[in-house]
């Protein structure tokens, strides 16, 4: 029985926390929500240096050539700190729809440069303000030409391809897009988070290369989508715990009516019941990891519920540290907002909190899995 | 990562397996969880005493205990693996737990070596039943606000007061008892604690009716009650050390509810007609069910995360406290999910049918979430001990017991 990490991982993960705090990835946060900036270059560039963007390209590409364990010690140490950094999009979403359904080709051509930093990629999904299915994609890929657009792209500034979910016939097709050609315009949305960026992305007949079996695209994306929620569950319960932890000092340090407010009970119970999701999260993300790192049949149920756990303690937390926080919460000045908003975006980047339900209870009737 | 037992594991586990699949009998679908709760039942009792009796006999009983009282020595990991071997069995449950998992403890780490001897093999075996002797009428959360008295009377101690909730104090042979042995000092530092014979003179055991109908727990009555000296466990005054041990196992360790589950509410909503719609295309009944299934998995994982700890031979980490609070509340909300379910006709009652589980899924939980430490209890040690949070201002500090406020 090994539900954990290995201590090489541990100890990678140990170094991550000590990069972002020496480099101080919550005040680079600060900077880019004071900005108009949505990432921070600097940032990143060290990154990439680090190599992170290659941990799972295989070395034949440039890559470091380890598994999904090493990805999700390094996304709870980013979630921890709030790197405002593509790298969910690039590494998550892209870099993984590249190694499971990139032709040789198309792994040679891309994968050293994602490695490099050359390549930022995304992953463009949604069209309309409703959930996106198999039925409702119109986007449309013909003879290699993308036309339409796609809303919420996160990153797409930055990157410099998309994977683009299309409708293609009578099916739904992932191809790659390359974001830097003229026939594809750009602009920044309005969104909750400062710290990120989404965008609208319009394809004028712009060129785009299939990527994977053009009529499973739908059921590639799925695939893709359950990589990422573990990945994602991993950023999550580490901003769930970093706003534990700043509730927790704050409730022990913040005095009324003469006594640490940490001395109420009902502050007390609210500090349990947070501790209490995230520890549900993280066994659930645990249990994520190892679907994931083993490719196990259980992933579609097993990404499902470490994503609703992680979204619902991420949630919480961030809510409830606020609430601990009093006035001074609801300011710009202290780093509650930071993680509220992240908490957000976190959740609706890969769908919202009942579509995870319902993909949760989609997988348990097909796969009549039990406990 | 991964799910494996090591070798030694396997094989331990294997070994677990062969002996029970030959001494008992595998649950299955249709075995009927709910008929097994009616604790003070005299064929549970018979049944339970048989079946742990055969347990000690092949040396099964108490594995983490050394071998001179019955144990194999088994590691903390191997104890694991035999309980979830164990689990998959239908054998009877709900008499020995109390006195093994809570009087076992405090008799091995304070009794002497000849009282050791003497009482830790039959207790097993299943010849003698232990129960737990802690809350009064007047302390129950703050089971240091008890009140039962003892005086010491030479090489005796006579015990005069009131126990209450006693588990299976009717069909038990000892207890484990805290008492108030002076009054005048603070509500902590006054208490001793002892072991007793339930057959003692003096001693009355009134059953209480509970709320599920059935008669588990009771009322303790101590009239002069003589206990011998040599029955303290600890020095006098550290009643309260030595309870703690306990209460700290019992309030943290205290493991999952056992009833119905994501799986039984996820089974019954398809199967559920309503006017011809399944209650599974019920999008509420699908998101409840999601989340029940997100606990339910969060308390097996972490429990492997405990695990994991254990078999590597490293102390776990306190995440195994949040058990009794989500299992507890889980089980109530699907006990209602599944009463619901039967509309208007939910509230009937077949001992025969299968439904049956929810109903009393939602009866036990009621008491689950109070027994063994209440949900604001546990919320309160999660936030002390784990979390650091500066303890309540307290109304009864520095106190001599006599003066705190009692609210009668
Ligand atoms: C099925 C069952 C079996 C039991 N078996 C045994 C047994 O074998 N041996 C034994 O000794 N005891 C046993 N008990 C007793 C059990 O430990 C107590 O009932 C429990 O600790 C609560 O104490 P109480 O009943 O006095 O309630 P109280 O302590 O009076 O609590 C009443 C309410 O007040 C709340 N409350 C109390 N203090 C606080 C606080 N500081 N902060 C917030 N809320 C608070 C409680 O959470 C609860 O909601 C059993 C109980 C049950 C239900």
């Amino acid at each position: 029985m090994n539900l954990d990490f290995s201590d090489d991982q541990k100890l990678l993960q140990e170094e991550a926390k000590k990069f972002l705090t020496k480099e101080d990835a919550l005040k680079i946060n600060r900077a880019v929500m004071d900005s108009d900036k949505t990432y921070d270059q600097d940032l990143w560039n060290k990154i990439v240096e680090l190599g992170w963007t290659g941990i799972r390209i295989p070395e034949e590409y440039q890559g470091l050539g380890l598994s999904h364990l090493e990805l999700c010690v390094i996304a709870e140490e980013l979630g921890r700190q709030l790197a405002p950094v593509p790298f969910s999009s690039s590494v998550y979403l892209f870099t993984e729809t590249l190694i499971e359904f990139g032709s040789e080709e198309q792994k040679q051509s891309i994968l050293p440069k994602l490695v490099t930093g050359d390549v930022i990629g995304t992953l463009a999904i949604a069209e309309t303000n409703s959930a996106p299915t198999i039925n409702n994609i119109s986007v449309e890929l013909k003879d290699g030409k993308l036309s339409g657009t796609k809303i919420a792209v996160p990153d797409a500034e930055v990157a410099t391809h998309a994977v683009v979910v299309a409708k293609n016939g009578d099916s739904v097709s992932l191809c790659v897009a390359d974001l830097n050609s003229d026939d594809v315009d750009i602009s920044v949305q309005r969104n909750i988070d400062e710290s990120r960026g989404y965008y609208s992305v319009s394809f004028n007949d712009a060129n785009a290369e299939i990527i994977g079996d053009e009529e499973s695209g739908w059921s590639n994306l799925e695939k893709i989508m359950d990589h990422a929620a573990v990945l994602f569950s991993f950023e999550q319960i580490g901003g769930a715990q970093a706003s534990l932890d700043m509730a927790n000092t704050y409730a022990k340090e913040r005095y009324a009516f003469g006594r640490p407010i940490g001395s109420f009970q009902s502050m007390k119970h609210k500090l349990a019941d947070m501790y209490v999701a995230l520890t549900l999260a993280k066994s659930n993300s645990f249990y994520g990891a190892w679907a994931l790192s083993s490719n196990a049949a259980e992933l579609p149920t097993a990404a499902a519920t470490a994503r609703v756990s992680a979204t619902k303690a991420f949630q919480l937390c961030s809510q409830e540290n606020i609430q601990t926080h009093g006035g001074n919460g609801f300011t710009w000045e202290y780093d509650c907002h930071m993680f509220y908003k992240r908490s957000k975006v976190l959740s609706l980047n890969l769908g919202s909190l009942p579509s995870w339900r319902e993909k949760l209870i989609k997988s348990l009737e097909q796969a009549n899995i039990k406990l | 990562m991964d799910f494996n037992d090591t070798p030694q594991e396997a094989e331990f586990r294997a070994k677990c397996r062969a002996w029970l699949e030959d001494n008992a009998e595998l649950k299955t679908k249709k075995t009927n969880s709910a008929k097994n709760m009616n604790v003070g039942n005299k064929s549970l009792l018979e049944a339970a005493a048989e079946w742990q009796k055969k347990k000690y006999d092949a040396g099964w009983a108490m594995i983490h205990w050394p071998k001179e009282f019955g144990g194999i020595g088994a590691t903390p990991i191997e104890r694991i693996i035999w309980a979830q071997e164990e689990s998959k069995f239908n054998v009877p449950k709900g008499v020995y737990e109390i006195g093994l998992g809570m009087a076992g403890p405090v008799m091995m780490e304070y009794a002497t070596d000849e009282q050791k001897e003497r009482y830790l093999p039959p207790m097993a075996e299943g010849k003698e039943i232990w129960c737990q002797l802690f809350s009064e009428p007047s302390a129950g959360s703050d089971v240091a606000g008890l009140r039962s008295k003892a005086v010491q009377d030479g090489e005796n101690w006579i015990v005069n007061g009131q126990k209450v909730w006693t588990s299976g104090a009717h069909f038990s042979d000892f207890g484990i008892l805290v008492v108030r042995h002076d009054p005048s000092l603070e509500k902590h530092k006054g208490l001793t604690f002892f072991f007793v014979n339930m057959k003692s003179p003096g001693i009355e055991v009134k059953p209480i009716k509970q709320l599920t109908g059935g008669s588990s727990f009771n009322e303790v009555y101590f009239n002069d009650v003589v206990i011998p000296d040599s029955q303290r466990l600890g020095e006098i005054g550290d009643g309260w050390k030595v309870a703690i041990t306990t209460l700290m196992n019992e309030r943290l360790a205290v493991g999952d509810a056992d009833g119905v589950d994501a799986n039984e509410a996820f089974e019954l909503a398809k199967k559920h007609d309503k006017d011809g719609e399944q209650l599974i295309d019920n999008n509420a009944v699908r998101e409840s069910i999601a989340d029940w299934y997100c606990e339910a998995s969060g308390l097996k994982n972490t429990k492997l995360r405990t695990m994991s700890a254990l078999s590597r031979g490293d102390t776990p980490g306190p995440e195994a406290s949040i058990t009794k609070i989500v299992s507890a509340n889980k089980l109530q909300a699907i006990g209602n999910f599944g009463m619901d379910s039967s509309d208007m006709s939910g509230m009937l009652m077949d001992e025969e049918s299968d439904f049956i589980k929810f109903q009393m899924a939602w009866m036990g939980a009621a008491g689950l979430r109070i027994a063994g430490g209440t949900d604001e209890i546990l919320k309160n040690i999660i936030a002390e001990r784990v979390l650091g949070l500066p303890q309540e201002a307290r109304a009864d500090k520095g106190l001599a017991f006599k003066d705190i406020p009692s609210g009668s």
